[in-house]
């Protein structure tokens, strides 16, 4: 059962166990230069985040793009090799596993990618696509193999005759609805959604939003949705990261935060989106600069160089994430 | 706001009549833009929103006369901006035009700016092109343009290339080669739909004040139906090459009358409600190829349509002062006998 209302959540979460747990996770990209292509310093795309994920919840993720909101999901599949730090999957330590042990594990944790052009194999058929994850695990005749498809393509809202089709006789939406019965297929405990709607058109968009909460509740699934649209991810997550160069700088569950943003970038990031609503113009915090680079990042809050109430502090120590309200968790010096 | 500045009689700074621009796919010409009309208030700015292959681009690229050559054309229709018929002008004389009194900002910073050529440059060829200007002088205004849109250490960036420089950046150097010749008319597609929301926050403030500084008439294209709230006066539907419903922005978002844009408008995440479902449009839009010749285009993803609506052509008129709807749910779209 997904839970509803806020206090629901609460009751839910208390009762119900931990499927991810991640821990001081970083990522870093080597950057080589020179004649011998020495590895001359590191793009540091995800520097330490620590948060976890209870079975059947939605964690929204969100930042600008080159957050490292995108690594972190390809981290915790273990697309990416984590640089330091820990993942436990379902009470079993995934950071360092290989081989046959992590083709076990990737059955239950599956992706649905951003790029619906990008991501189905043009060659394929559709009902291939959807029926290589489950060929490649389970011994099943032809029959049932098709049989399974055919009931995937139901459950994703596409026609039987799909099954025949190439992904190019398709739209963006009806191309997304292929990934994620591919993502289905073999039942997996976590889903990984990577902007999986931000190719598509807004009417499009909430079908495919649509889809995904009916699917989670029939299968009960546990989603990580990584999306740099907030109203998106509001609508569709129970908690919400705020990523920054790296950082997790606050993490709450999604009315605590929108009510009340602690965080000076979540502040702006909130502000920033333009309300569809001509009778509502908001105060807007306007953020200058850009996004300094994750090479360099600046010395302690990554933030505070754009920081409207930056202090000295800020750029001596990096905070941590402290728990300032329940459930709620922010990473700065002003609290 | 600026919609109040301009008074009802003043001439308009653009009037697209009856327009129709065709695309050649094997050998027939389909209307990818029919039969448009709209016009475009000095100081206005002007929405212009819908999915994606619904005309939006196309309409904006003929009245800059830049449909690529022997596959679009514009088949009928007038252009008129500021009193002067473009569709009738002859290369030469449309580039006059274009770039000093009409420009544009396209949606890519990243495809738009040459890789090869400096900002300096770039800027320059716009300021060499349309004015007498010396070389020193071309350089000043480069500079003096780049910190107009708010780049900071102009003289540095004068002579770095478009690799250098984020996306957000890049597109405050197209802004500023839009702006270069204080043009009348701009006309920006999907400016910020590449960037980050706190860079696309920037961008709007930006575009904004130069629009009244400027004293500019704006048709801002935007999939974003937030975007149109902050930054509109006017707004223009258009799905499948037509204009469904025009009005002022506030009667768009409070009372849309089109079933298209009430379903648009329900498709949006609020930040404000908690919903548990989205309102959606089943289907897409229709490609070019297939779009019914009779009737309204919309009415097979239309939760409202009637079987009239598959065989009469509903026309746009108003319904209410300044408010344009083509749908059969009101009388006033309804053909009458020996009206077109």
């Amino acid at each position: 059962m997904r839970p509803t209302s806020v206090h629901n959540q609460e009751a839910f979460s208390s009762q119900s166990e931990t499927l991810l747990q991640i821990q001081n996770l970083k990522t870093y990209y080597p950057v080589k230069g020179g004649f011998f292509k020495r590895t001359v310093g590191h793009v540091k795309a995800v520097d330490n985040i620590s948060f976890e994920i209870k079975k059947g919840e939605t964690l929204g993720l969100v930042g600008e793009s080159g957050c490292g909101k995108s690594t972190a999901g390809r981290t915790i599949l273990r697309l990416l090799k984590p640089t330091e730090g820990s993942i436990l999957f379902d009470g079993k330590d995934i950071t360092k596993i290989s081989g046959k042990h992590l083709r076990e594990i990737r059955q239950d944790m599956q992706m649905v990618f951003q790029d619906p052009y990008a991501s189905l194999n043009p060659m394929q058929m559709v009902g291939d696509i959807i029926a290589e994850p489950i060929y490649n695990f389970h011994k099943k005749s032809k029959s049932e193999l098709k049989n399974e498809v055919m009931d995937l393509l139901e459950k994703v809202g596409l026609p039987p005759d799909a099954y025949y089709k190439y992904a190019h006789e398709f739209s963006g939406g009806q191309r997304q609805r292929i990934g994620i019965a591919r993502a289905l297929a073999l039942r997996p405990k976590l889903i990984i959604a990577d902007e999986p709607v931000s190719a598509l058109d807004v009417s499009v968009q909430s079908q495919v939003l649509n889809l995904l909460k009916d699917l989670q509740e029939e299968f009960d699934l546990t989603f990580l949705f990584i999306a740099h649209d907030l109203s998106v991810v509001k609508h569709m997550s129970d908690r919400i990261g705020v990523m920054y160069l790296g950082n997790m700088v606050e993490i709450s569950d999604k009315n605590s935060l929108y009510a009340e943003p602690l965080h000076p970038y979540t502040q702006a990031l909130i502000s920033a989106i333009p309300n569809p609503d001509p009778r509502h113009k908001k105060e807007r915090i306007i953020l200058t600069g850009d996004v300094p680079s994750p090479i360099n990042p600046p010395a302690g809050c990554p933030f505070h160089p754009r920081c409207p109430m930056a202090m000295e502090e800020c750029s001596k120590s990096k905070p941590t994430l402290k728990e300032v309200k329940p459930s709620h968790r922010v990473a700065c010096h002003l609290y | 706001m600026s919609a109040n500045k301009s008074s009802l009689k003043e001439a308009p700074m653009l009037e697209v009549k009856n327009l129709e621009t065709a695309f050649d796919i094997d050998g027939t010409f389909y209307n990818a833009v029919d039969n448009v009309s709209f016009k475009v208030k000095p100081r206005q700015i002007v929405g212009v929103v819908g999915e994606s292959g619904c005309g939006k681009s196309v309409m904006s690229l003929s009245v800059m006369q830049l449909l690529p050559k022997g596959i679009g054309k514009i088949k009928a229709g007038e252009i008129v901006f500021d009193g002067i018929n473009l569709e009738k002008m002859t290369e030469a004389q449309i580039n006059k035009i274009r770039g000093k009194d009409i420009s544009m900002i396209f949606q890519e910073p990243m495809t738009s700016l040459n890789p090869v050529f400096t900002i300096g440059y770039q800027l320059e060829e716009v300021l060499f092109n349309h004015m007498k200007i010396s070389k020193k002088e071309a350089r000043q205004k480069s500079i003096a343009l780049l910190k107009s849109v708010g780049i900071s250490r102009p003289e540095k960036i004068v002579d770095e290339y478009p690799h250098q420089l984020s996306g957000g950046m890049r597109q405050r150097v197209m802004i500023a080669i839009a702006i270069a010749c204080q043009p009348k008319l701009l006309i920006a597609d999907e400016p910020t739909t590449a960037l980050d929301v706190t860079v696309q926050a920037q961008i709007l403030e930006l575009l904004k004040s130069i629009q009244e500084v400027n004293d500019m008439s704006v048709i801002l294209i935007t999939h974003d139906l937030g975007v149109v709230a902050e930054m509109c006066d006017e707004v223009i539907v258009m799905y499948a090459g037509k204009i469904v419903e025009r009005t002022d922005v506030e009667t768009l978002f409070y009372n849309p009358k089109h079933p298209y844009t009430t379903l648009l408008l329900g498709a949006v995440p609020k930040m404000e409600q908690e919903e548990e479902r989205l309102s959606s449009i089943q289907g897409i839009v229709p490609s070019l190829t297939n779009m019914l010749k009779v009737g309204c285009r919309f009415a097979n993803r239309c939760p409202k349509a009637m079987p009239e609506c598959l065989t009469t052509t509903p026309i746009l008129a108003e319904t209410d002062y300044g408010h344009e709807v083509a749908c059969l749910l009101y009388e006033t779209s309804k053909p009458r006998e020996g009206v077109r």
